[in-house]
């Protein structure tokens, strides 16, 4: 393990925690690193790292750990962490802005977890709402696992719980336009 | 009582019992159900994670659109209960995030009107006392672990109408259906909800922690308000069963079916022969226990 | 002509790290009025102290000006210094350039500024300022003491020392207060009760103190000095004249069910009982909403077995007035109720899950088990337990945002006591951090880890039952995983809060509490027994979480401050207070009705007008009572009203000062 040399770490990581905690609005100086959240978290032991040393690492502002970490693409935003919580530290919503810090970084470390938010969007984009059985097709190709779930589709769809066709909104226009109008305005984070 | 309808992308999908039950529980209640016309998808675990905008944008737009109509809005899935609270509470919050989103969706969007989630519009707004009284065929008996998953009750300052921790909405309506709710301590836990596809592995550990406690506090049927929970803990059950060696063999059912299933509709009619588990063990524990209490006088 | 000496202070770097100080002096030195003006690193020190001695000599000055920290801090200081130097004490103002200017500003120059305008003000304001002096009001040599917990146990006894009497008011049927529930002390180990029961006899038998216990004050009038306490002597259905205290009854009364509050709900009593067998008053009270025979008219087995005949149910709660001259608060604390927050270690429905005082219960040879610890659900050894830190407290979402204090030294004697009594037992302490501030207190700690008590750092996210064990789910945040642990018990170091009503008897009182509901001291540094309320001192967890050596000193501390005021025969009084002019007044009594401290009441008056007697209704201020607010002054429709060192005149020479 290396050693590191905090104040060179910090003084290279201030501008990318003061950025985090504006786009998230949560205050990571809050935490006392009592490791509730990393405690009651169900997802924590696929982690790489426990979800308060993730904020431990926002504390710190070591980016290029973070955000090239497996750990903030497993939280399942279930918000047990957050209800939990003792000091109020909105772990969710770090855990939203450091996957869309990220994403924005090219540093995915949970690459089909990105995917399949990508193609779930671009579906929703395209016809207003998902369609399953295009996406998850598109979805095990990209990903290379072709046989992913296959047997599921003619389960599924011998119960009528999905539809070889896509389900069209006829104002689908609207939802694109809306797709353009976030493009344009750079992800509102600053809201 | 009218509520604006958001049944979102699963009841016409994977969540198709919710919606045969939602509209048979509907009509029994005399609760009116107006479906938001051409609502979209609300970006679900999608939108949240890739840009905060579109995350409040895509809710928005189906919100705006009830709002026009001065209704407050009733939705069936918890996560998208928890995207449009979310996206509701913003709005409500900065006139800064109120006017951009306005723009964005090209309608004027207040936030005078509220979410709120099936749950609560079919027990704590349509009145237990009259769902009981509706109960004419009781669920004598059965026993039930309530699952409320994360998103309905959590986080607790979006959760408006029961406890995060030991929430008891969907037991109390167990009661007034006749049926009994276990004590059990995963009400709220995650099944893994959005991992369904991309890490399968997360799911099948996460969900089988719940149906194991379930089983283990003596349930015969989980009853969820979720269509995720329901795909992860039904679908996915033998799944989980092979992983982990064990026999679970627990059906899963929507507290609406459940509801239907008491209100007298026939089980086919609302989605019981839909599920993965075999569903009709519900269906006859319930109809010994009427046959049961019949015999004694 | 007026003579006015200005002194800036540096209060070290504090003011002049941000005000030039040199420069407020120069400036001073041109405002009209000031004959002599200087900066000084510390003017509240004795050389600073010295200067203005100095400079009265040499300037001949006649009013002082000091520009430094906050009046609540220094003014007393500044005024003596001022009375050393010749002049009337009260020919002196003080402005604050610390709080109001350094503190808040970080411009430099805008900062001078300010302070130069408020210098400007200080002196237009000293110039009309005219000499005051005290008076003098009479002392009752008697002490209150509220609270018969160890705080207040403790100051009645070192005033009844001191000479002077004191009556002793206790809310529950026994003094004591939480103390003798405890079964051991930290760090030493001593028994607790063996420490607390002679101190209870102690304060019973002294001659100079008045035991009021089932007695709760209900109304406080006056001020220091001049106290009027209305005790209500609530019913207690046993005459103690005639009681002996031998028992009978409480063999006897046939409902043995009703939880204990002295064994926190681990135990029962009867309705007619003592709260232990050491209780002071060592006799019983019936508890009336539990009793058959008050409640339905039947039973009446206590009456027919007592052998004095000392039953009396036609009881009825009796006032008692009283004159003190001082009053000590010592209310002492309740614990957090963790099962209206904490659903995630179940909402109290797992009766394993119990709090450190139940476990002191448990574990105390007198409590419900004999000092067996067995757990509650089915009255087993637990081989297993778990005990966690902070529960409520260090949580501003569910709990409080302060740290307790006691926990963490009586977690580890209760980890030790755990390991020491169970064999093969696994003892597990969840921390944050182990906080042992005190003497002797760490090295109890490591003795607890050399015991075998295994401490791991992280917070239990979750608690549930399966079984007969209770799951406990927690993250060991040193290794960076998740544990779990399957416990027998589970113990939760529940925060300190004040206890139930300390609110309402702060109120009746009249004094402030702070954002927790403790009880606010005058100053936590200069004055850390005493409440604003002059006359009012405060003894142990009352005004903050404390453990029993802090609470002790706490009451002996507060006992001194109370002497000293009975020390006197009389006190001076601060003259900054109301004054009527009777000329003006419209007698309308207004200001009546607006004084927070009662001390307005309307007099009547006769004068000569027009060659005949009359007779008319003024306001009268009693100088007791007053405490200079001015919600008067600024009421008085007629202007016949004015605070003495805060005139109309003063306000607005420095509102001229600043505007003009």
């Amino acid at each position: 393990m290396k050693t590191i040399e905090l104040s060179s770490v910090l003084t290279a990581g201030k501008a990318f925690t003061a950025k985090v905690e504006a786009d998230s609005k949560v205050n990571v100086r809050s935490c006392y690193q009592c490791g509730k959240c990393s405690a009651g978290c169900p997802a924590a032991y696929a982690m790489d790292y426990a979800p308060h040393q993730v904020i431990r690492m926002v504390q710190l502002g070591l980016e290029d750990r973070v955000l090239s970490s497996h750990a903030i693409w497993l939280c399942a935003s279930c918000e047990n962490c957050i209800t939990r919580c003792p000091r109020d530290v909105d772990l969710p919503a770090l855990m939203d802005t450091l996957r869309r810090a990220a994403y924005k970084k090219g540093t995915v470390a949970e690459k089909n977890v990105a995917l399949f938010n990508n193609l779930f969007l671009q579906s929703v984009e395209t016809y207003g709402r998902p369609h399953e059985m295009s996406m998850m097709m598109r979805y095990n190709m990209k990903s290379g696992q072709l046989m992913k779930d296959v047997f599921r589709g003619p389960e599924l769809m011998k119960r009528g719980k999905m539809s070889l066709r896509p389900e069209k909104i006829r104002d689908n226009g609207a939802v694109r336009r809306i797709f353009g109008r976030v493009r344009a305005s750079s992800g509102g984070e600053q809201l | 009582m009218k509520y604006a309808y958001y049944p979102g992308c699963s009841l016409d999908s994977t969540g198709i019992e919710y919606q045969l039950s939602t509209k048979a529980v509907a009509g029994t209640l005399g609760v009116e159900l107006w479906e938001i016309p051409e609502w979209n998808c609300c970006g679900a675990s999608a939108a949240h994670n890739t840009d905060r905008l579109l995350s409040l944008a895509l809710p928005a737009r189906n919100l705006a659109l009830a709002e026009k109509e001065g209704l407050d809005v009733a939705v069936p899935c918890a996560a998208c209960y928890s995207r449009m609270k979310a996206t509701e509470k913003a709005v409500r919050g900065s006139e800064d995030v109120r006017e951009k989103i306005s723009e964005i969706i090209e309608m004027e969007y207040g936030a005078s009107n509220r979410t709120l989630a099936l749950l609560d519009v079919f027990t704590n707004q349509a009145g237990l006392e009259q769902v009981a009284s509706l109960a004419t065929k009781p669920l004598q008996g059965l026993k039930t672990a309530c699952y409320y998953g994360c998103l309905m009750v959590k986080p607790p300052r979006l959760a408006e109408f029961d406890d995060p921790e030991d929430p008891q909405t969907m037991d109390r309506l167990m009661d007034a259906l006749g049926a009994e709710a276990v004590s059990w301590p995963y009400k709220t836990e995650c099944c893994g909800a959005g991992f369904a596809s991309s890490r399968t592995d997360i799911v099948l550990q996460m969900s089988y922690e719940v149906l194991r406690l379930a089983k283990t506090a003596g349930a015969e049927a989980v009853v969820t308000a979720c269509p995720l929970c329901m795909l992860n803990l039904d679908m996915r059950q033998k799944e989980i069963e092979a992983k982990n060696g064990v026999a679970i063999d627990l059906p899963i059912l929507y507290f609406t079916e459940l509801m239907a299933l008491a209100f007298g509709h026939k089980p086919a009619a609302i989605g019981f022969n839909k599920h993965f588990v075999d569903t009709t063990p519900v269906v006859r524990k319930v109809e010994q226990g009427r046959r049961a209490k019949e015999v004694q006088p | 002509m007026k003579r006015v000496g200005v002194f800036v202070c540096h209060c070290g770097s504090n003011i002049a790290a941000v005000v030039d100080c040199e420069r407020v002096a120069k400036e001073a030195a041109k405002f009209p009025g000031v004959a002599f003006s200087i900066d000084n690193k510390y003017m509240c020190s004795d050389p600073g102290q010295d200067l203005i001695k100095k400079a009265v000599e040499e300037h001949h000055l006649d009013r002082i000006v000091v520009a430094s920290c906050t009046p609540r801090m220094h003014e007393p200081v500044f005024r003596r210094a001022t009375e050393n130097a010749g002049i009337n004490p009260y020919l002196f103002a003080m402005t604050n350039i610390r709080e109001h200017v350094s503190w808040i500003h970080t411009d430099r120059e805008k900062a001078t500024e300010k302070a130069i305008d408020l210098v400007r003000m200080a002196v237009a304001k000293v110039l009309h300022t005219v000499p005051l002096e005290k008076s003098s009001i009479p002392i009752t040599k008697r002490a209150l003491v509220i609270g018969g917990g160890i705080a207040g146990m403790q100051a009645a006894l070192d005033i009844a020392d001191n000479g002077n009497p004191v009556v002793l008011v206790e809310r529950e049927p026994t003094i004591g207060g939480k103390m003798p529930m405890l079964d051991k002390t930290f760090p030493s180990l001593d028994c607790s009760a063996c420490i607390c029961t002679p101190k209870m006899a102690s304060t019973d038998q002294h001659p100079n103190i008045t035991i009021y216990t089932h007695s709760e004050v209900e109304r406080v009038d006056g001020y220091i000095g001049n106290f009027q306490v209305t005790i209500r002597q609530k019913a207690k259905y046993v005459d103690h004249k005639i009681c002996t205290g031998c028992g009978l009854c409480e063999t006897k009364c046939p409902n043995k069910k009703i939880p204990n509050s002295f064994e926190a709900g681990m135990g029962n009593r009867t309705a007619i009982y003592k709260a232990f067998p050491q209780a002071v008053p060592n006799k019983p009270i019936i508890d009336a909403a539990n009793c058959r025979k008050l409640t339905k008219d039947k039973c009446g087995v206590c009456a027919k077995v007592c052998p004095t005949g000392a039953i009396k149910y036609d009881d009825q709660d009796e006032l008692i007035t009283i004159d003190v001259g001082a009053i000590v608060m010592a209310t002492g604390y309740d614990l957090f109720p963790w099962k209206e927050a904490y659903g995630e270690y179940g909402y109290g429905k797992y009766p394993d899950v119990i709090t450190g005082l139940q476990f002191e219960r448990l574990v105390n040879a007198s409590g419900p088990t004999s000092g067996h610890i067995l757990r509650p659900s089915d009255g087993k050894e637990p081989k297993t337990i778990v005990f966690i830190k902070c529960v409520g407290s260090r949580d501003d979402v569910k709990g409080k945002a302060y740290c307790s204090r006691t926990c963490c030294m009586y977690t580890a004697k209760h980890a030790h006591q755990a390991v020491d009594k169970i064999e093969d037992s696994h003892v597990i302490v969840f921390y944050m951090d182990v906080r042992t501030a005190g003497k002797g207190y760490e090295e109890f700690y490591q003795r607890t880890v050399e015991d075998g008590v295994h401490y791991v750092r992280g917070r239990v996210s979750k608690i549930y039952q399966l079984g007969d064990k209770l799951i406990v789910r927690g993250e060991d945040t040193l290794l960076g995983e998740a544990v779990q642990v399957n416990a027998d018990l589970v113990v939760l170091a529940t925060a300190m809060v004040p206890s139930a009503g300390s609110g309402e008897i702060a109120h009746i009182v009249g004094f402030s509490t702070d954002k927790d509901g403790f009880y606010q001291e005058a100053h936590p540094k200069l004055r850390p027994l005493e409440t604003f309320t002059a006359g009012v001192f405060l003894a142990g967890a009352c005004q903050g979480p404390k453990d029993i050596p802090d609470t002790a000193a706490q009451g002996s501390g507060a006992a001194a401050k109370a002497s000293a005021v009975l020390s006197n025969r009389s006190m001076e009084t601060d003259p900054l207070i109301s004054q009527v002019n009777d000329a003006v007044c419209a007698g309308c009594g207004v200001c009546v009705g607006i004084c927070p401290y009662r001390a307005i009441e309307l007099k009547e008056i006769t004068q000569r007008a027009g060659g005949k007697t009359i007779a008319r209704r003024v306001a009268s201020i009693n100088s007791g009572l007053c405490q200079g607010c001015g919600a008067c002054v600024a009421a008085c429709r007629s202007g016949a009203l004015d605070l003495k060192g805060f005139t109309n005149q003063q306000i607005m020479a420095e509102v001229d000062a600043l505007c003009l």
